[in-house]
């Protein structure tokens, strides 16, 4: 009986939480190929081999923002907390000055959730890549 | 790793002598006087740079952002002058190119200080993709990389400033370098304005 009862307890918990998630926090499929054309918009600051304006993305993933050895970021990056992954990036690229205030990157986000979404795969998949290997 | 180190000695930034310079001059002269409308704006003193509290210091960082970028774009024709590569009138533009982005980098600086900030310096050094540039059209497409990027960047930044003077300015800005991206694509053969939006 205390065994159903904790079923029924962990059902309830899982159904709510599945109930508070918005369809907006669910992270649409991306497509690495058109992520490609995305990242063109980042290459006035950004590389993935090595550190330009903005820090470089190899690496990125599971990487802790503000953490690139030698690399002069902002106050606010560096104790923002987050953790680059699907989820932050998805967060922080829809509007980073919002998710960290006093970011130095004054760029105004990508609000399209698909463009987001191929924007994050083509990173994963560079950074799966033998370009990234080594870094 | 094609990673190479471009050491940015100021002692070298002098533009190589050619029988064009003056018309370079000439030209630049101009380019700066069509500049100079935004420019004016944000170095007049106004009110509301002077009086921009937290707006101003968001506005700075993104100035400063965006300095950073022109001092690297600068170096970046540097290299791409200096690599051998370029041919007349190639080399020409370049160099007409890297005194835009002079200028911009110039207005910003001011601006920056203008708004309480702190302007970044140039880095001493400067990576590169070397390896990968071989030939003109190498140089060229690094270059149009960088423009574009540049564009992006900058539209990005014009609905987040808090001075909207400064958005104007940076959309100037944009405009500029729009224009460098498609003349580089046209020097490659390609499409120069191969879409009506910019992203």
């Amino acid at each position: 009986m205390k065994k159903f009862r904790t079923a029924i307890l962990a059902a309830s918990a899982a159904h709510a939480l599945l109930a508070n998630a918005s369809p907006a926090a669910a992270l649409a499929h991306g497509d690495p190929a058109r992520g490609k054309a995305v990242y063109e918009r980042c290459l006035a600051c950004h590389a993935f081999a090595y550190d330009r304006t903005g820090p470089r993305h190899c690496g990125l993933f599971g990487r802790r923002a503000g953490s690139v050895q030698g690399f002069a970021y902002s106050d606010a990056m560096r104790h923002s907390n987050l953790v680059w992954g699907a989820r932050t990036l998805d967060r922080f690229l829809t509007n980073p000055l919002k998710t960290v205030p006093g970011t130095a990157m004054g760029y105004a986000g990508i609000a399209d959730r698909q463009e987001r979404a191929d924007l994050i795969a083509y990173l994963k998949r560079v950074n799966d890549s033998a370009e990234c290997h080594g870094q | 790793m094609f990673s190479f180190i471009q050491k940015q000695d100021t002692t070298h930034l002098s533009i190589p002598a050619n029988p064009d310079d003056e018309t370079r001059r000439s030209f630049l002269g101009h380019s700066g006087l069509l500049l100079s409308g935004a420019a004016v704006a944000l170095l007049a003193g106004r009110d509301a740079l002077a009086k921009g509290g937290q707006s101003g210091a968001s506005d700075a960082r993104i100035l400063n952002t965006a300095l950073g970028a022109e001092l690297e774009a600068i170096a970046a024709y540097q290299l791409g002058a200096e690599s051998g590569l370029l041919q007349k009138p190639v080399l020409d533009l370049a160099l007409t190119f890297q005194g835009h982005h002079k200028e911009h980098a110039d207005v910003l600086a001011k601006t920056i200080v203008k708004l309480g900030g702190q302007p970044v310096a140039a880095k001493e050094k400067y990576t590169f993709p070397v390896d990968t540039l071989k030939s003109q059209a190498d140089v060229l497409r690094f270059a149009a990389m960088l423009e574009k990027g540049a564009v992006s960047a900058y539209l990005g930044a014009v609905p987040v400033f808090g001075n909207r003077e400064l958005a104007k300015a940076a959309a100037s800005i944009l405009g500029d370098e729009a224009m460098h991206w498609a003349i580089l694509r046209n020097a490659l053969g390609e499409t120069p304005v191969p879409s009506a939006f910019m992203s």
